[in-house]
């Protein structure tokens, strides 16, 4: 009796094991001869630049230092270290011998030529929208970039998590294939942006929350997302700024990194703006704010501007005269010289920390990090700098956050705060 | 390698990226109107102007000013006949010196976002820049004095 239900078991398991690596099969697609970077034409090559900027191709696959294209970036996940891959039309070490076919397969269903699946890593989920005109485009573009010979570096996922024929068992769970479906009842710009975010921006893959096997949660997309060290906030209504991110705003900063009522693009999100989309159209831009005006309900916040306006103005003028509380002094000596802005609206340049993304979430980080590491003249505001307050002691920066918090926002304390400046201290930047 | 302008002039400096501007522009450069006071961006006196914003140099990592353009006190004005230097020689606004080229630095920027600054104004930007001396009403009198010759009224 034991031994047939063994048996059982054990046919059970085979019929099991064949069937998914049935389902798990992926044939490869034959290698080619590269295609001329004279068989493309130069205005399907610049709207692939363009798309290559959308969807910051060169962020993730070149190395501080390297050479574009080339990989070697390490994508830290709570499942070990992947490297992105060389990305260039080199023959060996590239994807010099992958046919347009191989290359849409890759971006769309997240699997090799050699018919391996990849890790989502790679942002497939979103790529899988792109129509085919774009992945025309996208191809041209990569295959006629210098080739350079750069192998790929072992990632540090363990096993058996780095067996790539479980990578089918996940996208069954988590991956819904398919192209970008136009809602009917929005307008045309506002397609444009829903195709440009869910797809080739894949704002989703930092902005919403991941499960524990890594896939974004569908149910909160854009909730907001601890992300390399920084909070990617919210861009739903649950968005705690004090004014409301309408299309002005998102066209502001997403065009230029400054908002006057937000703040500047910094941590991940200094990249998107300066390296990526400053490739789009403004109609692009103007798109991406239509779309991302309604999913944050900007509409319905009237009168919320005005009245985040004059408790700014208000706790501006906290920092006058003399003072006696430790961290008003400490604001008054090391940040009001930049941040006071006095009667009249906020100069862009001088952020209000009322007003600032970073003193209003739920969340230390983004402020606390950009205390201790600053801005630099390529991230924020182009051109200028913030300083870095690393010379403050843990108790000084936490005095710091917890006065702003206190003075400028009419939200909860925020608890711990010198054991997370010590905890961000010792990440480093 | 870290390139930048500085006072106009493309600089290529081959420091550690943690190396502090203030260090660059002193010791590289060789520009010393810049001065060292406390190193941890409380006092003010190594003020110099990066993107037109007044910023701290000794707490600024070179490799921040990547590409920007960054003025010093010697750069502000070919002739050192910028506004603000009138009226700070007007007005014999300095005691010891010290901390002056970070005064004048701040106040220079302050005044293109405060073209006429009230006290309030001055004050809330000027309480970064320590003065030992406490040559502090004389600062205050030389910005408005500057700011009226600038076309600003106080």
């Amino acid at each position: 009796m034991l031994k047939r239900i063994l048996v059982g078991l054990l046919v059970v398991a085979v019929v099991g094991l064949v069937g998914f690596s049935v389902f798990a099969w992926r044939p490869a697609i034959g290698e080619i001869a590269p295609p001329a970077s004279s068989s493309f034409s130069p205005e399907l090559v610049a709207r692939g630049e363009v798309l290559a900027g959308a969807g910051y191709c060169s962020t993730c696959h070149t190395t501080k230092g390297g050479q574009p294209f080339a990989g070697g970036y390490p994508v830290k996940t709570s499942f070990g270290t992947i490297y992105s891959t060389n990305i260039t039309p080199d023959l060996k070490t590239g994807i010099g011998t992958w046919s347009e076919a191989a290359f849409g397969r890759a971006m769309r269903e997240g699997v090799a030529r050699d018919g391996s699946h990849l890790f989502p890593a790679l942002p497939y989920d979103h790529f899988t929208k792109l129509s085919d005109a774009d992945i025309s485009a996208l191809y041209a573009y990569m295959m006629s970039r210098p080739a350079v010979v750069a192998p790929a570096k072992h990632n540090t996922v363990p096993f058996p998590l780095n067996i790539r024929a479980l990578q089918a068992g996940w996208k069954l769970l988590f991956f819904k294939p398919g192209r970008f479906e136009p809602d009917a009842a929005k307008s045309a710009a506002w397609n444009r942006g829903a195709y440009l975010a869910e797809g080739i921006s894949h704002c989703g893959a930092c902005h919403t929350p991941r499960n524990f096997l890594g896939a974004e949660k569908r149910d909160k997309a854009f909730a907001g997302a601890a992300i390399d060290n920084w909070i990617a906030p919210p861009l739903t209504a649950a968005n705690p700024s004090p004014a409301p991110w309408d299309q002005a705003e998102l066209v502001a900063y997403l065009r230029t990194g400054v908002s006057r009522y937000h703040g500047v693009a910094a941590g991940p999100m200094a990249p998107v703006v300066h390296d990526g989309l400053i490739k789009l159209p403004d109609a692009d831009i103007q798109a991406l704010a239509v779309y991302f005006a309604d999913i944050d309900g900007s509409a319905g916040r009237a009168g919320a501007l005005e009245q985040a306006l004059r408790r700014a103005s208000v706790a501006d003028r906290l920092n006058v005269g003399p003072q006696n509380d430790p961290a008003a002094r400490l604001y008054t000596a090391a940040c009001a010289s930049c941040h006071y802005n006095g009667v009249g609206q906020p100069n862009p340049l001088r952020p209000d920390l009322a007003l600032n993304s970073a003193v209003n979430l739920d969340d230390p980080t983004n402020l606390i990090r950009v205390v201790l590491y600053g801005v630099s003249a390529k991230d924020g505001a182009p051109g200028v700098v913030m300083p870095r307050f690393n010379r403050f002691s843990d108790a000084d920066v936490a005095e710091l956050a917890a006065y702003l918090r206190a003075t400028r926002t009419d939200k909860p304390a925020w608890p711990d705060l010198k054991k997370k400046v010590a905890a961000i201290r010792a990440q480093g930047k | 390698m870290t390139q930048f302008t500085i006072n106009g002039r493309p600089v290529s400096i081959d420091a550690d990226e943690d190396t502090p501007l203030l260090w660059v522009i002193r010791d590289d450069i060789g520009l010393t109107g810049t001065k060292f006071g406390c190193g941890i961006g409380m006092c003010g006196a190594c003020t110099v102007h990066v993107g037109g914003r007044a910023t701290r140099s000794c707490i600024t990592p070179v490799s921040a000013v990547e590409g920007a353009e960054v003025t010093t006190i010697e750069g502000l004005d070919p002739a050192g006949q910028h506004p603000v230097q009138q009226a700070w020689l007007e007005l014999q606004t300095p005691q010891c010196g010290y901390c002056q080229s970070g005064q004048i630095m701040q106040a220079a920027a302050m005044l293109k976002d405060f073209p006429a600054p009230t006290d309030q104004d001055i004050d809330a930007t000027m309480s970064g820049n320590l003065c030992r001396c406490m040559t502090y009403a004389r600062i205050r009198a030389a910005i408005k004095q500057a700011a009226a010759a600038m076309g600003g009224k106080s």
